[in-house]
């Protein structure tokens, strides 16, 4: 078991900044989720956690030991990569017994951490057949049981399952998660893809070229982001950013519109006249005929349950997701309610969140 | 021409290899402009179909027509059909404008440059690249290339549109705009298109009808709505819905069974009322509440069969809760997974 934590650590790499001033902290036993799009220095920030590539400035902690200079090989931490590199002319037993059989543990010993391992990934039944035939979800079990054999203090994941298919995808967080629940090993697990990041990880931190923009909850990070860019890359579809051109000033609870005003959560500081960015999730949009926000009805896409109702306003596009029994028609005018006590603001220039009752938790229920 | 005439249709149409029956007896009729989607597993049987159409393979059995013409025996050439593949399959030593000319200066076509500068500038409009038109290929990001892609095929005006999962190699955001955009494209020119892919939500955002395909059969073919609301069976019930239909044995719900022959309840988060007070009906527990952000899955636990269903945001329910479920108008199967209609009782 352990925790890792990282004080400002940078990593460059010629003139390229790849990492900057990182400091973070992973709690023992966590899942923690490094999100963020490709080159934001998530995957060069797990390499330096694992050993693979030094810091150019700062410290790594392992258990409050400093491991900085410590090569990959003395920090007892196992490094996962896309799962399915196993080796075809061997049994499944064989290959989760590999690393084992490296350090030279007495056959008695492999036999019963083989099997210890194959029973928390219910694979017990496979142990003897060839890797070749297995399905796809029996390999990455294979694959993964041959990484928590060691039993690591440990796991980095790099994208682990990016090479799968969405709904196969699904399945296996499930599973990940579930097997973390079960051994409770510290876990930093790295991805792209901002659905598995909020179905899996206890904290997320969002990366964007070489800092981190916010850590969190993953609750924290859907309902209260910090920065434009959090906002705009979590959710599916993500928060709608409206544009607007105002001043605010503390004490504020609503924004002037052409034609009305929309109510916002008390907003706690000044700003001269700029562009802001009004910020709303799809789920808190409705449809009202007298509000005073309107817009053209763009599209519909039915969900089952849901719809996803693209509305083009004055002040940007609105995607609203609503009850599959709510009618709509495309090209139609609507109004559009938002939920008030759930609105962010942002500086639209900097990017970042303007202090208000949202954010310091006084205008929640 | 109306709009009842079939732009593609397959009867009973066939193909083995080897010991697969990759396409088993399919029959389907897209109509003219209508966005056909199949949606099915890997390895349903969805490309082949695709293929099939192109002329790119040959059919053991049954016929094949386009635009009213039967083309089973003609050379894909020879078929007006435009396919676009799930990967970009561009020219990376041209540019964007020579990459959607390139269908226009085949031999077989010999129009004229200023036509094909007139289709080329407008299908760029249309696809919002046409500040991109003097970029070569390798220079634009992968949604732009897919547009490419996509706009290759739309320069030409052929009878119907063939694409194998177009947008399956591009990150979450981009597949989402596309989505809108392409439906948008085939709306505004009544364009025809059989469409394929594995993501439910292309085949419900997209689609006037889905074809739901499985081990080489077609199952369904309906409206996006009628096939959610009105699955023919359990296995096209779990195809379509986010999280999936609860299939529960209709024993554990005691006395919500309609009809003797009812064997499993096919309960969709709008089917299933949670209440923390003890009402009656049968009671579960919560096991586990998912976090997605805009779709919380509350799991539970009902005497040892496990259902998800969405959270209400205004019903705040704990990990360990005792709730009791009502369902209010779910879905029936029989013993064999067949939906049964029990209006129809």
């Amino acid at each position: 078991m352990a925790e890792i934590r990282l004080e400002t650590v940078s990593k460059t790499f010629g003139a390229l900044a790849a990492v900057k001033d990182v400091t973070l902290k992973v709690d023992d036993g966590r899942f923690f989720v490094m999100l963020g799009p490709s080159g934001c220095g998530k995957t060069t920030t797990l390499r330096m956690m694992a050993g693979l590539e030094l810091p150019t400035a700062g410290r790594i902690l392992l258990d409050g030991e400093d491991v900085t200079t410590q090569r990959a090989a003395a920090r007892d931490i196992a490094f996962v990569f896309q799962l399915f590199a196993l080796y075809p002319h061997m049994n499944v037993r064989h290959n989760i017994a590999f690393p084992l059989r490296c350090q030279n543990l007495p056959r008695p010993e492999v036999r019963r951490r083989v099997e210890e391992t194959a029973r928390l990934l219910r694979i017990e039944a496979l142990l003897d057949r060839r890797v070749g035939g297995l399905s796809g979800g029996d390999r990455q079990r294979v694959a993964l049981g041959r990484a928590i054999v060691r039993r690591p203090k440990a796991f980095l994941m790099d994208e682990p399952l990016g090479a799968l298919d969405a709904e196969f995808r699904r399945l296996m967080c499930g599973e990940l998660r579930e097997l973390h629940d079960r051994i409770r090993a510290t876990t930093v697990y790295i991805t792209h893809d901002q659905l598995e990041a909020m179905a899996m990880a206890d904290r997320i931190a969002i990366m964007k070229a070489g800092m981190v923009e916010q850590i969190g909850t993953p609750q924290e990070i859907y309902d209260r982001p910090r920065t434009m860019f959090v906002a705009d890359f979590i959710g599916a579809p993500p928060m709608n950013l409206l544009n607007l051109e105002t001043a605010v000033h503390r004490g504020d609870r609503r924004l002037a519109l052409d034609g009305g005003a929309i109510e916002v959560p008390e907003i706690q500081e000044d700003r001269p006249a700029g562009p802001l960015a009004l910020g709303v999730r799809p789920e808190h949009v409705s449809l009202a005929d007298a509000a005073a926000l309107r817009g053209r009805v763009f599209g519909t896409e039915y969900l089952g349950t849901m719809q996803i109702v693209t509305i083009v306003t004055a002040y940007g596009q609105v995607k609203a997701r609503l009850s599959s029994k709510t009618a709509v028609q495309r090209g139609e005018t609507v109004g559009l309610a938002l939920q008030r006590d759930r609105l962010c603001l942002f500086d639209a220039v900097t990017g970042r969140a303007l202090q208000s009752a949202l954010y310091n938790g006084a205008c929640r229920g | 021409m109306g709009r009842a005439v079939a732009e593609v249709a397959l009867v009973e149409v066939s193909k083995r290899f080897g010991a697969i029956e990759a396409v088993r007896a399919l029959s389907l009729a897209v109509a003219d402009g209508e966005f056909v989607v199949l949606l099915g597993p890997t390895g349903a049987g969805k490309t082949t179909t695709l293929r099939l159409i192109a002329g790119l393979e040959r059919p053991d059995r049954g016929s094949v027509c386009i635009a009213g013409r039967e083309v089973s025996d003609a050379p894909p050439a020879a078929r007006d059909v435009a396919f676009v593949f799930q990967q970009y399959s561009l020219y990376p030593h041209l540019s964007v404008y020579d990459n959607l000319a390139f269908p226009l200066r085949s031999p077989a076509r010999r129009l004229a440059e200023d036509v094909i500068r007139r289709r080329v500038q407008q299908v760029a409009e249309l696809l919002h690249i046409e500040h991109k038109l003097g970029n070569r290929t390798t220079a634009l990001s992968g949604g732009e290339m897919q547009r490419v892609a996509i706009g290759r095929a739309l320069v030409r005006e052929p009878a119907v549109y063939l694409m194998d999962e177009p947008l399956s190699s591009l990150d979450a955001k981009l597949r989402a705009e596309l989505r809108l955009e392409l439906k948008r494209i085939q709306v505004e020119l009544g364009t025809t298109i059989l469409y394929v892919t594995h993501d439910q939500i292309e085949a419900m955002t997209m689609a006037d009808r889905i074809g739901v395909i499985d081990a080489g059969q077609l199952l369904q073919l309906d409206t996006p709505r009628a096939i959610y609301e009105r699955p023919l069976n359990a296995y096209v019930a779990r195809r379509l819905g986010m999280p999936a239909i609860n299939l529960i044995p209709a024993e554990l719900l005691g006395g919500a069974s309609p009809a003797p022959q009812v064997h499993t309840i096919g309960a969709r988060t709008e089917h299933l009322r949670i209440s923390t007070a003890h009402a009656a009906g049968p009671v579960a527990q919560v096991h586990w509440i998912e976090h997605l952000g805009d779709q919380n899955h509350v799991h539970i636990d009902l005497a040892g069969h496990p259902l998800v269903t969405l959270a209400d945001p205004n019903q705040p329910l704990k990990v360990g809760d005792r709730v009791s479920l009502e369902l209010a108008d779910p879905l029936y199967f029989d013993k064999s997974g067949n939906r049964i209609d029990v209006a129809g009782l």
